[in-house]
């Protein structure tokens, strides 16, 4: 009994010092984080590592918007009704199940917000932007930013996006990809009808006007309904 | 003539339930059978990736293939009437996957793997005909093809055939095992593997002396590589459960599929039985067996190279560290390892260069649902940049690469993404 014992203590002393001599002829390599985050690393380089977004114009922030937005979006991606080649190449090969997730990673996220970069604009065209954005322009049948997006703009779930904490000149790509086709959404493309009715002055002054705008403290969407939009829209559950 | 087919047709059913006698019900649970085998023989063979527009109606065609001789739209291959392949017969169907050619003899464009599906049994042909009679029929008119001249002209597929074209099913080899067998089918026939993994010539053709020796995929850019060299992609050093994974599930612990890989493994090869996935290991892993192991030589001379070299090891330890570590280890199978990783040191440095310029996620499959993603660095590095540190990852830790140039980079930069 007693022999017994002591091998078996034996046998437990000896035990981690193979498994460590092993572990220091070839340690296992270690494994990667088994989380969202890890998984999303080629999303934040572009996008912020909190879906933030960063100082480059073309790419947007992606913390805080509806989850339901940011799952259209890359599935439009993947399908190519929204072209950006880097996009369309990353996203080919995914799931709807997994883009959901992503989805809803970025959506939760709330990183402190990024403060609107100082504006070129003129207070004319600002004035102009602020108008279009918060009233429309009835007499030409454009209606207004804040009608769909917010009163904060800050979007409404689950699919109309916040409209802040975005560059000019992504706002303005954005409003000419839907004119042009290059964005396209579930018919009915709200958006694309939208876009069509602006000029190329409203495009600026509601660029310039949208990106001077901090992000609100709260940047979260306002619940789904709170907001009778004017239209209907193939994005939007109805 | 559309009319006596039919008839004939109709007159072999007749002529099979009278001798089987087979109850309505019975048949009927017959044909359920013959449409999931064909559903997964269409599987096997990748039809969607090319006869499917993504986010379009499946098999209706129109997917543009850009082509050295210019742009060919799949056809429409739904049971529609008008538009589709629904006046064909089973004789017609084979007639396409064996000989290339329209229910009409004319001629089809090689971009239609029939090179490789020449190989497909008549049973199993049959049986992908019967599936794709049970699909629902889309009305899409087909597109013109937008073929520079003289590649309209349909005539010059001859010289092609006549070339590269070997008409017949697969002749088993009797001294190989059933299991190698049936991955040879799959491999050569259905998977048609060699149409990418196999080197074309300025004629669009492969020599059969240089099957599976690997290739620049035209209009793509990206490398297929060799699968009879363990230089490249060859598998002889792999254990067969390693490449299953990897063929499945898009993810192993020696590497990922990404670019036109990652297509095939999302399409075609995880909805594979582990049966037919293991065959294909067996065969692919035979391919390159006795072939030398690892790179032969590294091009890069020591002084000559430190500074990018040097660069590199920056570049790394700043962007590239922190998922693949400073060992080169990666984090197996999520972060591939690139120490030892023969797809970094190939000859055609094209794959590198374009992970690190576009990055990319391995498919996402029932094996590997959420893969993780290499983030693009085109925005970020510098053509000096990324040349010098792929060349960093082709030549350390033990890894022998050749060194490559900044224009390298550049021209790759430039490669449109779809």
């Amino acid at each position: 009994m007693k022999g017994r014992a002591v091998f078996g203590i034996l046998a437990v002393v000896a035990l981690p010092t193979v498994g460590s001599a092993a572990f220091a002829q070839t340690p296992e390599a270690p494994k990667a984080p088994d989380t969202i985050e890890a998984r999303v690393r080629a999303c934040t380089p572009c996008h912020g590592e909190q879906g933030q977004g960063t100082d480059n114009d073309y790419f947007p922030r992606l913390a805080g918007k509806p989850a339901g937005y940011l799952k259209n979006q890359l599935i439009a991606f993947r399908d190519g009704r929204r072209r950006y080649a880097p996009m369309n190449y990353l996203l080919e090969y995914q799931t709807e199940a997994y883009l959901q997730k992503i989805a809803e990673y970025f959506s939760a996220l709330r990183p402190p917000a990024v403060p609107p970069a100082v504006s070129d604009a003129s207070a004319t065209v600002l004035t102009r932007g602020k108008t279009l954005v918060t009233d429309g322009d009835q007499t030409r049948g454009v209606p207004a930013c804040a009608g769909c997006h917010g009163p904060k703009l800050t979007g409404m779930d689950p699919g109309i996006p916040g409209l802040v904490g975005l560059h000019a000149s992504y706002i303005s790509a954005q409003l000419g990809a839907f004119r042009y086709g290059t964005r396209t959404a579930a018919a009915p493309d709200c958006m694309q009808l939208v876009a069509a009715s602006l000029t190329e002055s409203d495009v600026t002054a509601v660029a310039a006007y949208l990106a001077a705008q901090p992000v609100p403290i709260d940047p979260s969407p306002v619940p789904q309904g709170t907001l009778a939009t004017p239209f209907a829209c193939g994005s939007e559950p109805h | 003539m559309r009319i006596a087919r039919l008839t004939s047709w109709l007159f072999v059913v007749g002529m099979v339930l009278a001798r089987f006698g087979f109850p309505a019900v019975a048949v009927a649970a017959d044909d359920h059978a013959l449409v999931g085998k064909g559903e997964y023989l269409a599987q096997a063979g990748d039809c969607i990736a090319c006869h499917t527009n993504p986010g379009g109606a499946l098999f209706a065609g129109g997917r543009a293939m850009a082509t050295p001789f210019g742009t060919i739209y799949s056809s429409n291959i739904t049971p529609d009437l008008a538009t589709g392949i629904g006046k064909w017969s089973a004789d017609d169907f084979y007639k396409t996957m064996h000989e290339g050619r329209f229910p009409d003899g004319g001629l089809i464009y090689p971009v239609m793997p029939y090179a490789s599906y020449t190989k497909v049994t008549r049973a199993d042909s049959d049986a992908i005909f019967a599936y794709l009679r049970s699909i629902p029929a889309v009305n899409r008119p087909n597109r013109p093809n937008e073929l520079q001249f003289p590649y309209d002209n349909r005539q010059l597929i001859l010289g092609w055939r006549t070339l590269y074209f070997n008409e017949g099913e697969y002749q088993p080899d009797a001294t190989k095992s059933a299991e190698w067998n049936r991955g040879a089918y799959l491999v050569e026939g259905l998977g048609h593997c060699a149409m990418c993994h196999s080197p074309i010539n300025a004629l669009g053709g492969t020599p059969e002396s240089k099957a599976f020796q690997g290739g620049l995929i035209p209009m793509q850019n990206w490398y297929a590589p060799s699968l009879t060299s363990n230089k490249e992609a060859g598998l002889g050093e792999w254990n067969i459960d390693e490449i299953v994974g990897l063929l499945r599930t898009g993810v192993s612990h020696r590497g990922a599929v990404y670019g036109p890989m990652a297509e095939v493994t999302f399409n075609s090869l995880q909805y594979l039985s582990d049966a037919d996935v293991r065959a294909m290991a067996v065969y692919l892993k035979s391919l390159a067996e006795g072939s030398p192991p690892g790179p032969e030589s590294s091009g890069l001379s020591a002084p000559e190279s430190s500074l990018l070299m040097s660069l590199g090891q920056t570049v790394y330890e700043a962007r590239c560290a922190v998922c693949h570590g400073s060992d080169g280890r990666g984090m197996p199978p999520d972060y591939p390892p690139l120490a030892g990783n023969p797809s970094i040191q190939m000859e055609s440095a094209v794959n590198p260069i374009r992970m690190v310029l576009n990055g990319g996620f391995p498919p996402g499959t029932n094996g590997n649902p959420a893969p993780y993603g290499m983030p693009p660095f085109a925005q970020r590095l510098s053509d000096d940049e990324i040349a010098a540190v792929v060349t960093y990852i082709r030549a350390t830790w033990g890894n022998r690469g050749s060194a490559i140039s900044a224009a390298q980079a550049n021209e790759l930069r430039k490669v449109p993404l779809d």
